[in-house]
């Protein structure tokens, strides 16, 4: 099963899904606020990822390397005993992290890494903020040859050293960023300092739904791929669309792959899950949409964490993944016309479902979608039996053993 | 005719370019950075660049970086910025005032209402680091209205028919940044200059002000030859970063700057 055609290849009318427009935007959101010297860059970028929608060569070259490559399509499991023990709806798992590199965001690295190919660009840069993005970037560019360097925030580094280790080995230069809190807002800064000071040869690949355009939606179209399979596997599995799509959101990257192509389906409900950090209203959270407002910062309008006079502030999260003060423009418009709903759930929360999860089903899943189960452990008791849930299982936890064994007081 | 307009014209006159050295306002502190601003004018500034501090300046090296979040340390605000202005303006009507800085206060602060509260500060010009000309559009009406010049950026990868496109609507003058990189690091070669001005100036009429990387009185000298402005920042804020102790301004602060700008100008004048 392999998604044929782009989803913007052809206009759509009266649709959710033909944003943004020419300018980049979903309603106010999204834009290019990038410095001058990157502007041509973008719109070099722009014209380069209009070719390739345009060329069934490269959909074709897409195809086979997420195929055989990545492994796809993922599975969807009907995890029957987390339904059983939840007792109401039916609960499936999108299982993303079975992909190669174990998250969904190869998907999105793999289309991008032969769009810089065609552009001839011999550097890539990269932000991460769990490493799974460093990870997979440092994958593809071990395939295809070319350099490569991750910024990565040095609180992130210390937390979450396999990645680390695993980029290294995979032949990526990390450099560990000490500005700010040294998370993945502070890695997205250094790495378009990098990008400007190397237009040439570098290209930068950004790793979720947000940044200038046209990265929200190439990011958006490259993960679509999730929702499309899954739109067919639930079709098969129960004849019809799930009620409800769960998924967890740093950026939104996973989850705005898993909603996009069920926009116009009215019937089914969409939900983010934004890390709430200590709680919604412990100041710290990194739940943009729920305790944010509309700002603009890396390139896209969006909804920020931010104090009244405009400074960003530091999110927090037990999730290096979801560590971020921004998210995706899309998923702030999808909030504002009502399409979505963006919930959050605490550490405590995700901890507890991740032990839950790893019983129950054998999975250990990423702390990100952790957040994401915690709100279906909420939600599907008081649902119907005859109901459907679909979470988004974006990656595999192995790379959090660390962090929730030290959270449970174990020493490793 | 507007500061900015009239100050050029004076120094076509007098056949030199301008120096235009710049600070972070409240680095390390309000009070030490409105003195240095006030002395800036008699040690040779010819227009002066004030930085508003901001979390996150993508487009800044580490000097500015360390800059922004001393300020933001000690309190600075956009509204703080302007109240510095006019207090400047207090014993100054004559030397032109631009702002730099990045969007999101500004956009936070509510673009009208600050450029409104901007001009009547006593601000000449502003300069959006991450509002390209395709979002222009959000501050020029207010800027236009309230008589603040937005002050276009164009780089090495601007092309010569996005030079037309960016400077069409373009006022004041136009600052050409002139490295591919962020501030205070490297520094465009005099070679690079002499081919890079008679592309800009085929689109514009404008002045140019040529910043990023000149730290040194000759780069200053050549640049203001070349162009018709050198913007000196990282350097100056390196001098100063260099008299702090504890991170707070020491009797050797001022002193220090003014004295490092003092040689800046006698080589513009020379």
């Amino acid at each position: 099963m392999t998604n044929t055609s782009s989803p913007l290849s052809s206009p759509l009318v009266n649709s959710l899904r033909s944003g943004p427009d020419d300018r980049g935007r979903f309603g106010i959101f999204g834009g290019r606020f990038v410095a001058e010297t990157l502007m041509p860059l973008l719109l070099e970028l722009d014209e380069a990822y209009r070719a390739t929608q345009a060329d069934p060569e490269f959909r074709k070259e897409l195809d086979y390397y997420l195929k055989d490559y990545v492994g796809r399509p993922s599975p969807l499991w009907f995890a029957q005993h987390l339904t059983e023990e939840l007792g109401g709806a039916k609960v499936y798992f999108k299982r993303e992290e079975l992909n190669h590199t174990g998250s969904h965001k190869l998907n999105n690295v793999m289309g991008q890494i032969l769009v810089a190919r065609r552009m001839g660009k011999t550097r890539i840069v990269a932000e991460t903020g769990a490493g799974q993005h460093g990870v997979a970037t440092a994958t593809v560019c071990a395939l295809f040859g070319l350099k490569c360097t991750i910024y990565m925030g040095a609180t992130d580094v210390e937390r979450q050293k396999p990645n680390v280790f695993r980029m290294h080995l995979l032949g990526a230069e990390v450099k560990p960023v000490t500005a700010g809190a040294g998370t993945l807002k502070d890695a997205m800064n250094e790495a378009m300092r990098d990008w400007v000071a190397n237009v040439s040869d570098t290209y930068f690949l950004v790793g979720t739904v947000a940044g200038p355009h046209p990265y929200p939606e190439m990011v958006r179209d490259f993960q679509s791929v999730i929702g499309v399979e899954v739109k067919e596997q639930i079709t098969q599995a129960e004849g019809r669309l799930p009620d409800v799509i769960v998924a967890a959101i740093g950026g939104g990257s996973n989850a705005m792959g898993i909603f996009h192509p069920f926009l116009d389906d009215a019937s089914v409900r969409l939900i983010g899950v934004e890390a709430a950090g200590h709680g919604l209203d412990s100041g710290k959270t990194a739940a943009s949409i729920s305790r944010g407002r509309p700002g603009v910062l890396h390139g896209n309008r969006t909804y920020l964490l931010q104090d009244k006079h405009g400074q960003i502030e530091e999110a927090h999260s037990i999730s290096a993944g979801l560590d971020y003060p921004g998210i995706g423009p899309e998923h702030s418009w999808l909030n504002d016309i009502g399409r979505a709903e963006y919930v959050g759930v605490t550490d405590e929360e995700a901890l507890e479902a991740f032990q839950v999860c790893t019983r129950s089903e054998g999975i250990i899943p990423a702390l990100e979608c952790a957040h994401g189960l915690a709100h279906v452990m909420k939600i599907a008791p008081a649902m119907a039996k005859d109901q459907i849930i679909v979470l988004n299982v974006s990656g595999r936890g192995d790379k959090d053993i660390f962090t929730v064994a030290h959270h449970l007081g174990v020493k490793l | 005719m507007s500061r900015i307009q009239t100050r050029f014209a004076a120094l076509k006159k007098e056949g030199r370019g301008a120096l235009i050295p710049y600070l972070q306002a409240c680095d390390p502190d309000y009070d030490t950075s409105l003195e240095l601003l006030r002395a800036m004018p008699a040690a040779g500034a010819d227009l002066i660049e004030i930085g508003v501090p901001f979390s996150d300046p993508s487009a800044d090296g580490p000097t500015i970086q360390a800059a922004a979040l001393r300020g933001l340390k000690a309190g600075a605000t956009l509204g703080r910025v302007l109240e510095m202005v006019r207090a400047f303006r207090e014993t100054d009507n004559e030397t032109p005032i631009v702002l730099m800085g990045y969007l999101n206060p500004i956009d936070s602060y509510g673009p009208a209402e600050f450029c409104f509260d901007a001009a009547q500060a006593g601000v000449d010009g502003i300069i959006v680091v991450d509002m390209p000309t395709e979002e222009a559009d959000l501050l020029d009406a207010h800027a236009r209205e309230a008589g603040l010049d937005i002050i276009s950026l164009v780089a090495p990868t601007t092309s010569n028919s996005r030079l037309f496109h960016v400077l069409r609507d373009a006022s004041g003058f136009v600052y050409y940044v002139s490295i591919t990189g962020i501030t205070g690091t490297n520094s465009a070669s005099a070679a690079d200059l002499e081919k890079a001005l008679p592309r800009i100036r085929e689109a514009t009429s404008l002045p140019v002000a040529i910043g990023f990387g000149i730290s040194t009185p000759e780069q200053a000298r050549t640049a203001s030859r070349i162009g018709d402005a050198a913007v000196v920042a990282s350097a100056l804020i390196k001098t100063m970063a260099g008299t702090l102790e504890d991170g707070r301004a020491t009797e050797r602060t001022v002193p220090s700057v003014l004295k490092q700008l003092e040689g800046l100008a006698a080589a513009v004048r020379a």
